[in-house]
């Protein structure tokens, strides 16, 4: 168990336990089971489930998610939470699209004041936590509260607009492979790398686990979680530029539509990181985060109601968490 | 053991006085009052804008209970928003303007507020969801459902005799006149919650469930019992709040938005902990009168209404950055 864990800078054969027991592998398991039974669902209906566009679909629905979940999981180990990701998504692609107004010279522009607003959001976020001790729940709420009020007294409607060159994010691809896909690919390898392989991403499951027990072994807690945040916010930052390249232009609403608060935090629980933290990985996240896509793209190729489709997550959310929830429980510990 | 102990210092006679005060919650809606009455001096002057901030607030008030059940037992609630959608769109739909059929109406969303609970609490203490998640997975499964049933648009009306709760009066009543049903409703649910939690052998065991699960366990409290009876709670409270909504406002697609985050904020703001073990009823449901009265305050003085969601983000998060301050400092 991470909470138990030796800790310290030589160490890692505990560590190394730990994430082995938290391994991905029953996550990516179902996810098979389900993208298997929606093809049978789809193919008894008539259609073709495993097309090459259908696939690049589901894998272009899970970026925008999968950006914010990646950053989400970072928050999560470390045993904290971010609802503010929503609203740095839409500030991010509105502060993106402002800046650049359709011109291509000022593409490094409005990249470099998306991300720092993440940035500021994500130190803001962490000190909030870390030094004035407001829960998580209740600081990255009020933050939420504060981008929104913000946000919407700016601009009311879709504003500026990116270059035709920033719109190949969305757009184009090498080969038959979008960027975007690559885009989350690459934030995950790094987030894998990050988490499993670096003295930060020790700390991080150490103060998840018990930030007492890390801050006794000599972890600086607080940098970490703050760290964390920076990571969290940066990604939802990142997602904002994805957006706004694939809506052409930015508005206040394009977070909020997509539920990246609640949604983000659903799919890294899905993917078996546990909420109090020190338990997980981002490769469970991106199943999680996989899974919710392949649902989606199935009950769209099956005409299923737009809100029987918000029902049927709802169910599965909490059946997959609970039926993963019975394995822990069953396993000896 | 605080430091003071370890010390073999005497706690200050001002920290002991401080432990003796009321809880701040209720120095703050004072002072939210006041800044009301200096942003608008007419603003008291008649009497029932006081009482329609009261009205205003009793909804929030009654989530916010609920909420607290939950949240003392160390769980979250987020579905209560959306439970009141549900019972007012529900409500809606099959009362139909038939005056008959109100008061079973009125039974039947009752019971769809328990069974809601009841579900949140068995999917949480026997499924091992975390109530976070589970609770998450019921407002996706209420919203959705809600949205099916009424395609988008609720029809149907609510009769007068059903409404009467959010907005009627009873009358006459010696001295003062007329009593607003909603505030008699307030005070009973307010007084149960009150003796439920601080004066039961359940809102103690609840309090001990919160405070430390396993040591409660093993002092003889049922868990699972316990945390399942405050969702139980947190659903009925969400239920009657409901009703009330539906007979204090208009009906439209989502009345019911955004109460859970406010409820959790309120209790919060009145000094429960998140996470469970400490609160404080009384000064919860403060808590959800004191964030009513700040979104008055914040429509009198005329702030664009944008501003008014920054401003109270950085009012809830300060109040608690504020707590957190006094609590480290009552420690050390």
């Amino acid at each position: 168990m991470a909470r138990t864990l030796a800790l310290g800078p030589v160490d890692g054969a505990g560590l190394r336990r730990a994430l082995a027991g938290s391994s991905s592998a029953p996550v990516w398991a179902a996810l098979a089971f389900i993208f298997v039974a929606a093809a049978l669902a789809v193919g008894l209906r008539g259609g073709q489930f495993l097309t090459v566009h259908n696939v690049t679909d589901i894998l272009v629905r899970s970026v925008a998610l999968g950006l914010v979940a990646v950053g989400q999981t970072f928050v999560i180990l470390a045993g904290s939470l971010d609802l503010s990701v929503a609203y740095v998504v839409s500030v991010s692609a509105v502060a993106a699209s402002v800046m650049m107004a359709g011109d291509p010279a000022l593409i490094p522009l409005g990249v470099a004041c998306s991300l720092a607003v993440g940035l500021v959001v994500g130190v803001v976020n962490g000190l909030v936590v870390t030094k004035l001790g407001v829960h998580p729940f209740i600081a990255t709420l009020g933050m939420s509260l504060v981008l929104q009020g913000l946000i919407y007294a700016a601009v009311n409607d879709f504003v500026g607009a990116v270059p035709v060159q920033f719109q190949a994010l969305a757009y184009d691809g090498v080969g038959p492979v979008p960027f975007a896909v690559l885009l989350l690919g690459a934030a995950v390898a790094l987030a894998w790398f990050t988490l499993a392989r670096t003295r930060f991403g020790f700390h991080l499951y150490a103060v998840g686990g018990s930030a007492q027990t890390a801050r006794l072994s000599g972890i600086r807690s607080h940098r970490v979680v703050i760290a964390a945040h920076v990571i969290c916010a940066a990604m939802a930052a990142i997602t904002g530029l994805f957006i706004v390249s694939r809506l052409r232009s930015g508005a206040p609403w394009v977070g909020t539509d997509g539920a990246y608060d609640l949604e983000s935090i659903a799919a890294v629980v899905l993917g078996g990181t546990v909420l109090a933290g020190g338990r997980g990985g981002v490769l469970g996240t991106l199943a999680g985060v996989l899974i919710l896509a392949v649902l989606d793209t199935a009950f769209n190729q099956l005409g299923v109601d737009p809100f029987l489709k918000s029902v049927l997550r709802g169910v599965i959310l909490i059946a997959a968490v609970a039926i993963s929830a019975l394995r822990v429980a069953r396993s000896p510990a | 053991v605080s430091a003071a102990a370890v010390d073999g210092a005497r706690p200050s006679p001002l920290a002991a006085l401080r432990r003796r005060l009321p809880a701040p919650i209720y120095l703050v809606l004072v002072l939210v009052l006041v800044a009301i009455g200096v942003a608008s001096p007419g603003y008291f002057a008649d009497a029932s804008s006081l009482l329609f901030l009261l009205k205003l607030s009793v909804p929030l008030m009654l989530v916010t209970a609920g909420e607290l059940f939950v949240l003392v037992g160390g769980e979250f609630d987020l579905s209560v928003g959306s439970l009141i959608t549900l019972v007012v769109v529900v409500a809606a739909q099959l009362v139909n303007n038939d005056p008959a059929r109100a008061w079973w109406v009125m039974l039947l969303v009752i019971g769809i507020g328990v069974l809601v609970g009841l579900l949140n609490g068995l999917i949480t203490t026997r499924l091992r969801v975390p109530s976070f998640i589970a609770t998450l997975g019921m407002l996706l499964i209420i919203d959705g459902a809600v949205t099916l049933w009424t395609t988008g648009a609720p029809r149907g009306a609510l009769t007068a005799n059903f409404r009467m709760w959010g907005r009627g009066s009873i009358a006459p009543v010696p001295v003062i006149g007329a009593l607003p049903r909603d505030l008699v409703v307030l005070v009973v649910a307010g007084a149960v919650a009150i003796l439920l939690l601080h004066r039961t052998t359940f809102g103690r065991q609840l309090t001990a469930t919160g405070g430390n699960p396993r040591a409660a366990a093993l002092s003889g409290v049922d868990v699972p019992a316990v945390r399942t009876l405050a969702f139980v709670l947190s659903g009925l409270f969400a239920a009657v709040a409901g009703i009330l909504v539906g007979g204090l406002f208009p009906i439209t697609a989502h009345p019911g938005r955004g109460y859970e985050f406010q409820a959790i904020s309120a209790a919060v703001l009145g000094g429960a902990v998140l996470g469970g073990g400490k609160a404080s009823m009384a000064a919860g449901m403060t808590g959800a009168l004191t964030l009513q009265a700040l979104f008055t305050l914040l429509n009198v003085v005329g702030l664009p209404n944008p501003l008014r969601a920054a401003v109270q983000g950085v009012l809830i998060v300060g109040a608690m950055a504020f707590a957190a301050y006094r609590l480290r400092r009552s420690v050390a």
